[in-house]
């Protein structure tokens, strides 16, 4: 793919040739809206940049559109939890956006306690010759005012402001992991640990619990919900994956309370594989459901795996994302990097798939021709309208050129989010501050 | 090789990677993943010390997720999910340790074969557990014992890793009328868990919870009141992505200098 690189400014600009990273830049969410002309990336210092995609000039039709920024905003401030002496990280999970309904767009995002709507709108225009008011807006002395005028409207700049309409707080004891939006639009549910809740757009005072796994007795907890999300057409229907490796399919018309599911996925063990890590690594960090609302993609952290809903006994693919790491995991146990969370994306068609994994690498696995690729998304190694080079890892003695053996890789960069534009073969890859977008090259 | 042109073209002209690979036989796997001090991986490592028993690997991973465990003296709540994922793993192996017999109640520290460090947590930790059944907890203990229970940095008013029942944060301006629609909406009825720790002080609840929470619902063969042979290593791991504090590491260094 040609690659378009964009990246986040480096606070410590005289060191850019380093690459330190201010902590708050981390990306830690990445989304296009629906028909793909925006990408809003959520970072952990709770800010929210929205890019734009360019629109493509009759005189330039050899440049596909190019990103550029078009909105940011401070969406969450670091809270303080007096009661229980403890902080509210305002770092963004996840941003989600809504169908565009009007010439505003609209987002929610949300940290771990509370879930914000944000509408993002463009001024052009704006008033001028008021008559109380001078230019600068001053009030103007009545007594010096003879005649009357109407206001008109005259161009400005371009100014896109963000505000935010709605703030759903106060529901989650715990920490929300997902949010997803309804297909009827008027509803959305957010998911936390122990449980679901679901809103409606216009009321932020209230809202459903839907699901509650929380036991009564709190020592007997053993799982928690690690994602949830909406069928893309069946407003009634919803899943959650949980940390024992299992999907849980709920229908909302069922009862009030979901805590019986509607269908139950989980792939049986392999014994010959059991260690004590294997619990861990069957924990499911996301769970997507295809555009076609057939299948569900699940990550955990060796594997993608691909589950028809008609088929709850196991999933009717398994992609290896990084085998090489089984050897290894007492090690990222020990650093903690058996759990990181990497997210997984369908692309428009449902033919491809794509998750992050170490060292700034991504896979993209074809469903149809079982061919899968590695990627890299770095600055060193790909220069703007370079097409990338696949990647190798090499596990065993003798290592090829350009191929990288296991023990290179750089488990500090890791790539957990990514994101695929809805129709094209346009993708967004976040790596720890920098946002790196690839497109397909025309021609 | 000359890159295609796009992505797709990438993968669809990719041959079946081998680098993905498992080259490991599936039978060394369980050993593998638990070697101590975590030496994954070194196959090629000539005349290395024999690998360490299996048992002792295994209580190294038991040592190491207790440490885990404990070091959440962060000011952000922990995360939940990993703290389940590591406590389900400890209760995996010490599901394991009793079966196998392994599971017993502290030797006294001269008779022991394994690092002394070892030992002295685990009877000053088991003591702990003991005093944690249905007590007040820690504070009885000699003064030169604290560092072992996990002392959390000052100003840590976590009480329990699973605890986030928050006393606050609910809407407590619901209107009655709505109580019936809205009967599925989360109860405010305070956790057996939270009754626990109520008159507590802060410093040992976090190591006291983890205990109960272990301990809660299992009587097993030597672990009829919930004992259980809880060994912190001598000093956290250095990747251990909470705060450490200095000063429980200093009451550890002095209890093995100690004995």
């Amino acid at each position: 793919m040609e690659e378009d690189i964009d990246t986040r400014k480096i606070n410590n600009s005289f060191l850019r040739d380093h690459s330190y990273a201010t902590e708050a830049d981390i990306i830690s969410t990445v989304e296009f809206n629906h028909t793909g002309e925006l990408l809003a990336t959520g970072d952990k210092g709770g800010r929210v940049v929205i890019f734009q995609r360019e629109q493509e000039s009759k005189n330039q039709v050899h440049r596909r559109g190019e990103y550029n920024v078009y909105s940011t905003f401070q969406s969450h401030e670091p809270e303080f939890d007096y009661l229980k002496s403890l902080e509210i990280e305002e770092k963004i999970n996840k941003i989600r956006w809504l169908p565009q309904q009007n010439a505003a767009y609209f987002l929610l995002s949300t940290n771990d306690k509370t879930v914000k709507l944000w509408k993002v709108s463009e001024r052009d225009k704006r008033p001028e010759g008021y008559n109380l008011k001078d230019e600068e807006g001053r009030l103007r002395d009545p007594a010096t005012i003879t005649t009357l005028r109407v206001p008109v409207l005259r161009p400005m700049d371009l100014m896109v402001e963000a505000t935010p309409r709605r703030v759903f707080a106060n529901a989650h004891t715990y920490h929300i992991n997902s949010i997803s939006v309804n297909s009827d639009y008027e509803t959305y549910m957010s998911a936390d640990d122990l449980r679901i809740n679901l809103w409606n757009f216009e009321i932020t005072n209230q809202s459903f619990n839907i699901v509650d796994i929380k036991p009564a007795n709190m020592e007997e907890l053993t799982e928690v919900i690690t994602a949830a999300e909406f069928h893309p057409h069946h407003c009634n229907t919803f899943v959650y994956s949980s940390s024992k490796g299992t999907i849980r399919l709920c229908d909302m018309r069922a009862s009030a309370l979901c805590d019986r599911h509607t269908k139950f996925f989980e792939e049986p063990e392999d014994p010959s594989n059991r260690s004590f890590f294997s619990e861990i690594i069957s924990s499911i960090s996301d769970v997507k459901f295809s555009h076609s609302g057939r299948y569900i993609m699940t990550r955990d952290y060796l594997t993608v795996k691909v589950w028809d809903l008609n088929m709850e006994s196991r999933p009717i693919e398994t992609y290896q994302v990084h085998d090489y790491l089984r050897s290894k995991l007492c090690s990222l146990y020990e650093n903690d990097c058996i759990f990181d969370k990497f997210e997984c994306v369908w692309n428009g068609s449902d033919s491809v798939i794509m998750t992050g994994s170490y060292n700034n690498f991504f896979r993209m696995f074809d469903r149809n021709t079982k061919r899968d690729v590695t990627l890299e998304a770095s600055r060193e190694n790909s220069k703007p309208r370079a097409i990338l080079k696949p990647r190798k890892v090499c596990v065993g003695g003798k290592r090829r050129k350009d191929e990288i053996s296991v023990d290179s890789l750089d488990f500090s960069k890791k790539i957990l989010h990514t994101a695929w534009h809805p129709s094209e073969n346009i993708i967004a890859v976040a790596a720890t501050n920098n946002l790196y977008i690839f497109q397909d090259k025309v021609n | 090789m000359e890159g295609p042109e796009s992505a797709m073209a990438v993968v669809a002209g990719l041959r079946t990677p081998e680098n993905v690979t498992c080259v490991l036989p599936r039978g060394t796997m369980f050993a593998r993943g638990l070697k101590r001090k975590c030496w994954d991986g070194d196959e090629d490592v000539e005349g290395a010390p024999a690998a360490p028993s299996y048992s002792l690997q295994r209580q190294s991973l038991l040592d190491m997720s207790l440490v885990k465990l404990q070091l959440c003296h962060t000011l952000v709540e922990p995360n939940l999910c990993r703290s389940v994922l590591i406590a389900n793993t400890v209760r995996q192996i010490q599901e394991e340790m009793t079966q196998d017999g392994a599971w017993q109640l502290p030797a006294p520290p001269v008779a022991g074969r394994g690092p002394l460090d070892h030992l002295v947590s685990t009877e000053i930790l088991c003591r702990a557990a003991w005093e944690q059944q249905g007590q007040r907890p820690a504070p009885d203990l000699p003064s030169e014992l604290p560092g072992a229970l996990g002392a959390p940095a000052p100003g840590s008013a976590q009480s329990c890793i699973w605890e986030a029942d928050s006393s606050r944060g609910h809407r407590g301006s619901f209107p009655k009328s709505l109580d019936q629609i809205f009967e599925t909406l989360e109860s405010r009825a305070p956790s057996p868990v939270e009754g626990l720790f109520a008159d507590a002080g802060g410093p040992y609840y976090d190591l006291d919870a983890v205990l109960t929470g272990m301990v809660g619902g299992k009587s097993g063969p030597g672990g009829g009141d919930g004992l259980q042979a809880l060994a912190p290593a001598g000093a956290p791991p250095p990747s251990a992505s909470c705060k450490r504090d200095l000063g429980e590491l200093d009451h550890v260094v002095e209890i093995l200098v100690e004995t």
